[in-house]
């Protein structure tokens, strides 16, 4: 895993990147969740967003792109660009895959569903997140996750 | 993550500690089918030492909640942090699942 930690330079408030390649390999899922946790409780992000919020969110970003994206090819790697200062986080996950449909992966979560065994990962996303975009890539398919700090 | 098997009575005990996700929760999954298959009925998943679950883990619980009950079996949870009720109450999981906020609570209730 290669790693660029960086407080982004100027005047401003600072920002803190992390950019990073990784393995479709799930078993790099945690190391990169965890870069990311430390990076908003320098920056005071709330508890709940620190242990709760960023970590699931991100895990199922990047089991996406490992397992869907990528097609669990461990030729294929996983691009990530996170960007922490004191209004948000951004998230971009980039895998090499031909494509996949966000919105197909998931299942509306509510009492009728509640003992369906898969469907819940593009949901958590959504809940625990602002915003959760498809952003268009010349290679690849990118998921940008937001969090605005509290 | 790691976990341990242990019995209280005739409740089987699972410990997660750590990180319940896509990359380890398949094996906790079969030791307690596995459990299950030796004729084990009562199940309890205590989540004291463990820090966060994503869609994968909660898959797991559900497929261990189903395979259980058909086998005649009970499966408590207990000991979820607030992210983790959190976690449940978003997915509307703690309304399948009989969740305790000790263990102590959880073995007294089967």
């Amino acid at each position: 895993m290669t790693l660029s930690p960086a407080v982004e330079p100027g005047g401003g408030a600072p920002r803190r990147v992390i950019e990073l390649d990784i393995p479709s390999d799930v078993r790099f899922i945690e190391r990169v969740v965890e870069r990311v946790q430390h990076e908003c409780q320098v920056m005071a992000y709330a508890r709940q967003q620190v242990m709760l919020n960023v970590p699931v969110a991100l895990t199922e970003a990047l089991s996406n792109a490992i397992l869907r994206g990528n097609a669990d090819d461990p030729s294929k790697k996983v691009h990530v660009h996170a960007s922490v200062d004191a209004s948000r986080l951004v998230v971009e996950v980039r895998d090499e895959g031909q494509g996949f449909d966000l919105d197909a992966c998931t299942v509306d979560v509510g009492i009728d569903t509640v003992d369906r065994e898969d469907g819940r990962g593009l949901f958590l996303m959504r809940k625990l997140m602002h915003q959760v975009e498809r952003v268009s890539a010349l290679r690849g398919n990118t998921v940008r996750l937001t969090l605005n700090r509290e | 993550m790691s976990f341990s098997i242990i019995k209280e009575g005739d409740v089987i005990v699972v410990d997660v500690d750590g990180q319940f996700i896509v990359g380890n929760r398949q094996e906790l999954k079969q030791k307690v089918l596995d459990e299950l298959e030796r004729g084990g009925r009562k199940f309890l998943i205590d989540f004291t030492k463990t820090g966060y679950i994503d869609s994968s883990g909660l898959g797991v619980l559900v497929s261990l909640s189903k395979k259980i009950r058909e086998q005649g079996g009970e499966l408590r949870l207990s000991n979820l942090n607030d992210d983790l009720k959190t976690l449940f109450e978003l997915t509307k999981l703690d309304t399948l699942f009989q969740i305790a906020d000790t263990r102590a609570r959880a073995l007294q209730s089967f």
